[in-house]
């Protein structure tokens, strides 16, 4: 797993405070983690503040898994 | 000042004995919390409402984390949670010192494009929730307040100045500024202080519904004079200073918090040019 990979899980289970095993690249937030729409709007937030990049709001729309996460951050980075 | 949102603050003694009532936390990043940390360093003692179950899981940590039990549902745009949120406190504590006020909403579909095309439904919603919640709520705080009350709430530079996006929302913190003078005229005779913040922007998750949020958020970076943006600690320091005895001759003032913004008529030509994009 990557370190983007990583940090990503990090954050998740910090902030919906669930079990690692559950945060799966598939987990989807909302219907496998528990999260409720402020979750969703905190964890990129959350994302945005620990890799330095932006998610604009119709890219944050899309972000519902795990995966969808990693992709989008990683996308940012090798941009940058 | 720092970023950190639940970094230590300076303790004290300031509001010892003081009983104040929070409205309009959502999260550690949300400036009412910013407030009620400043305020609970120095001895006052909490209770909060919260609207809704995702916001009540939410504030119920927070109002633990500085020894609050008093967590009460109220929507402020309803008359009856108002008035059993507020016979509660009168239930449990019998007087209030001070209120914080931290309530908005505008459809967030409104807050892009042109204030123009601001249906009067959501229009009215938002005067609603943004401004009369204000005179709703503070009517039953200051009776039970005496002299030396205070009442604090929240605007932003949109309701003087045009901000991009800020449509609707920044008509209803015109409106709310109105209020904070008229109900400083009301109960200044009793002794009860009315006052705003006007803060920079901060990155809250109310203001996560506001369009372009990060390119306003540069853009003052850039061009306030203090070439920064206003961190939580120093909204919460403001707060405290307009809650406590050390703003006793204050009344009916808007206090920006801004690292200076309000007072700027032009970009700073050392800035560098941003474009939405780029943000």
């Amino acid at each position: 797993m990557s370190e983007t990979a990583e940090k990503v899980k990090k954050i998740v289970v910090e902030h919906l405070g669930v079990e690692e095993a559950k945060v799966t690249p598939e987990a989807s937030f909302i219907d496998d983690l528990g999260a409720d729409s402020l979750d969703t709007v905190e964890l990129v937030m959350a994302f945005e503040e620990a890799f330095g990049v932006e998610i604009p709001d119709d890219a944050a729309e899309k972000i519902q898994t795990v995966k969808d996460a990693i992709e989008f951050i990683e996308k940012q980075q090798a941009a940058a | 000042m720092t970023e950190d949102a639940n970094a230590p603050l300076p303790t004290g003694t300031l509001m010892q004995g003081k009983r104040g009532l929070i409205m309009g936390v959502a999260n550690d990043r949300s400036i009412a919390w910013a407030i009620a940390r400043a305020v609970a360093a120095q001895g006052a003692e909490l209770a909060f409402t919260y609207m809704g179950e995702a916001l009540e899981k939410r504030v119920r940590p927070l109002a633990a984390s500085v020894g609050s039990d008093i967590v009460l549902p109220c929507d402020a745009g309803d008359d009856a949670q108002i008035d059993t949120a507020f016979g509660e406190i009168e239930k449990r504590w019998g007087k209030l010192d001070f209120f914080v006020h931290a309530v908005g909403f505008a459809d967030k579909q409104y807050l892009r494009g042109r204030f123009l095309d601001t249906p009067r439904e959501a229009f009215l919603q938002a005067l609603d929730i943004s401004c009369y919640s204000f005179a709703a709520t503070g009517r039953r705080a200051a009776a039970l307040m005496g002299p030396g009350g205070s009442l604090l709430t929240l605007s932003y530079l949109g309701a003087e100045k045009w901000v991009p996006h800020y449509n609707v929302m920044g008509v209803a913190k015109a409106a709310l500024e109105a209020s904070v003078r008229y109900m400083a005229a009301d109960l200044g005779a009793d002794g009860v202080r009315v006052n705003a913040i006007s803060a920079g922007p901060i990155k809250t998750l109310a203001a996560s519904g506001i369009g372009d949020f990060r390119y306003i958020m540069k853009w003052n970076q850039y061009n306030a004079p203090m070439q920064r943006n206003v961190a939580l600690d120093e909204v919460g320091g403001a707060g405290l200073y307009l809650l406590s005895p050390l703003s006793t001759g204050v009344t009916g003032e808007v206090h920006h918090v801004d690292c200076g913004y309000h007072i700027v008529g032009m970009k700073n030509p050392d800035a560098p040019d941003l474009s939405i994009e780029k943000g």
